[in-house]
């Protein structure tokens, strides 16, 4: 489990996991996550998918509409961050950066929870959980599908 | 395109500032010592410059550091592409000189960040705000640092071709062995693979030893035409082609591929503007940040088949006599790195070229290649240098 508790020698509080200011092009995307959903843009010409978002299609420049995803997903690639001196992040060391290919396609970064890092394997299933930072955003984590005991075994290193 | 007669872009000198700690400069002053350097070894003054090219991280820093410098000149180029910045700067200076615009452009690097931020450049932020603008937010949420992107590329290398870390850290041996004959570089103590892959881990699978050092310093060139040249004491180097290219900026999401770097749009370019082949290359100085970043480059600059990178770079293959030799200076691995390290790349091509490689020489070495890595794996910028007019 991603250690959240603060380092022993630091009696300061502990430093919230920081928030993103939405913009126009994200704040459908981080109020989505606020409400515990996780969406993705679809063209409503070509309807390819695509994250981050943005004004317009990737592929054909065509206008793009809000889908819900179903959340699941796989690991792309990963690290286990061991040194980090920026707060809050230092008080959870070890833990899980990752990028996740989302069953739709696009490909998000996210921490990977729920699981011991050295247990995260590259084509790992994942599903997304969410954590709200602030009163207009939500952010999408990503924990193994079946438990703790799931990485263990799916794709090689 | 060929240039008008005589105005062929040469690189006619060099210089590094001290390095690697620099505590009684100013990082204006490592520009100033680099220019007085580099002027000095092409026969040249302040008073023939008319163009000047460098780069930092404010906005109109080109201008800032002419003004310290007491240059007027009618070009000048801040390009920031982050560690191949200095590849693109004096790829746009070739351009100028064989445009007519200017006669001489001076380009300049100089940092302070060892003194300045010690030891924690890569290892911090993560944070998001600040250094994330715009879209530069949706992957600087999770903790993640300049080092655990170039672990994340690691990874995946690893998982499609099998790549171990004892090959990542046979170029970091490398590097350490080149930088044990340079008597300035920051580290010179002989390591093994096993010391490397015995280090701590900062960012899975990467150890401490596949990270390059943490340095002061800086450097300067100076482009000018050949038919300037013909006037000067020293032998001109050839700038035979050169290419940029990028895929993403700081959202390592946003990059098409973990093991596929910008080298592999830039560096098939220029080798093909220069009229050579990856096979014509006598040394290479590849941008080092990481070990991984050299894999990724010997890759996809074409020295070997994509996934071979890892058995490339194994037993002494980017030693002197090996596959392709490779950071003689001992890089950005032990020698020095001070942030933007483009700049030694240069310097270091054009020193082999004219035969001034010390110990790390590379016999009668004709053609060399530089090419810098910036940001997240997201730029890619190549020189092809030659020691004789194409």
């Amino acid at each position: 489990m991603t250690d959240r508790t603060p380092n022993a020698t630091d009696e300061r509080p502990p430093k919230p996991r920081p928030a993103p200011t939405p913009d126009a092009d994200s704040a459908p995307y981080w109020s989505a996550a606020r409400e515990g959903r996780l969406v993705v843009q679809r063209c409503t010409n070509c309807g390819a998918r695509q994250l981050y978002p943005r004004d317009r299609c990737l592929v054909c420049r065509g206008p793009v509409e809000w889908v819900e995803a179903t959340g699941r997903g796989t690991v792309y690639s990963f690290t286990v961050i061991r040194q980090n001196y920026s707060r809050p992040f230092r008080d959870w060391i070890p833990y899980v950066v990752a990028l996740v290919d989302l069953e739709e396609g696009p490909r998000v970064m996210t921490n990977i929870v729920g699981c011991e890092p050295d247990d995260v394997r590259i084509g790992m299933p994942v599903r997304a959980q969410f954590e709200a930072v602030s009163d207009e955003a939500g952010i999408a984590l990503f924990a193994p599908v079946s438990g703790a005991d799931s990485g263990a075994d799916s794709g090689a290193d | 395109m060929t240039p008008p007669r005589g105005r062929r872009a040469v690189i006619a000198g060099v210089a590094t500032s001290d390095y690697p700690h620099l505590p009684h400069l100013s990082e204006h002053a490592v520009h100033g010592q680099s220019a007085d350097r580099a002027l000095a070894d092409a026969g040249l003054t302040f008073a023939d410059v008319d163009g000047f090219a460098t780069t930092g991280f404010f906005p109109m820093y080109a201008t800032g550091v002419a003004e310290y410098l007491g240059l007027h000149p009618i070009y000048f180029d801040e390009t920031n592409s982050g560690g191949s910045s200095f590849e693109v700067l004096v790829e746009h200076a070739a351009y100028a000189v064989e445009s007519g615009a200017v006669d001489v452009v001076l380009v300049t690097y100089g940092s302070v960040q060892l003194s300045q931020m010690g030891r924690r450049l890569g290892t911090g932020g993560g944070g998001g705000g600040g250094f994330a603008p715009g879209p530069a937010i949706y992957d600087a949420l999770w903790g993640n640092t300049l080092v655990g992107n170039y672990a994340m590329a690691a990874r995946r290398h690893m998982h499609e071709f099998g790549t171990t870390p004892e090959q990542l850290a046979a170029v970091a041996v490398t590097m350490r062995h080149h930088a044990a004959t340079n008597p300035q570089a920051q580290e010179r103590e002989p390591i093994t693979v096993e010391d490397v892959v015995s280090s701590r881990l900062v960012a899975d699978p990467l150890h401490k030893l596949d990270c390059c050092v943490i340095s002061d310093g800086g450097g300067a060139c100076v482009v000018t035409t050949e038919e300037r040249a013909a006037d000067l004491p020293g032998d001109p180097v050839y700038i035979l082609g050169a290419a940029h290219a990028t895929t993403h900026h700081l959202n390592l999401s946003a990059m098409p591929s973990l093991t596929v770097s910008p080298a592999a749009q830039c560096g098939p370019v220029a080798f093909a503007r220069a009229g050579i082949t990856p096979a014509d290359v006598d040394v290479a100085q590849l941008y080092d940040s990481f070990t991984i970043t050299v894999v990724l480059t010997v890759e996809d600059l074409g020295f070997c088949a994509k996934g071979e990178g890892g058995a490339f770079v194994e037993n002494g293959g980017l030693e002197i006599g090996g596959r392709l030799p490779t950071n003689t200076d001992g890089g950005g691995l032990s020698a020095c790195h001070p942030g933007m390290r483009g700049m030694f790349l240069i310097v270091e091509a054009v020193r082999q070229l004219r035969g001034e490689g010390g110990a790390t020489q590379v016999p009668g070495a004709r053609i060399a290649v530089a090419h810098g890595t910036g940001g997240m794996l997201s730029t890619g910028a190549t020189l092809v240098l030659g020691r004789e007019a194409p």
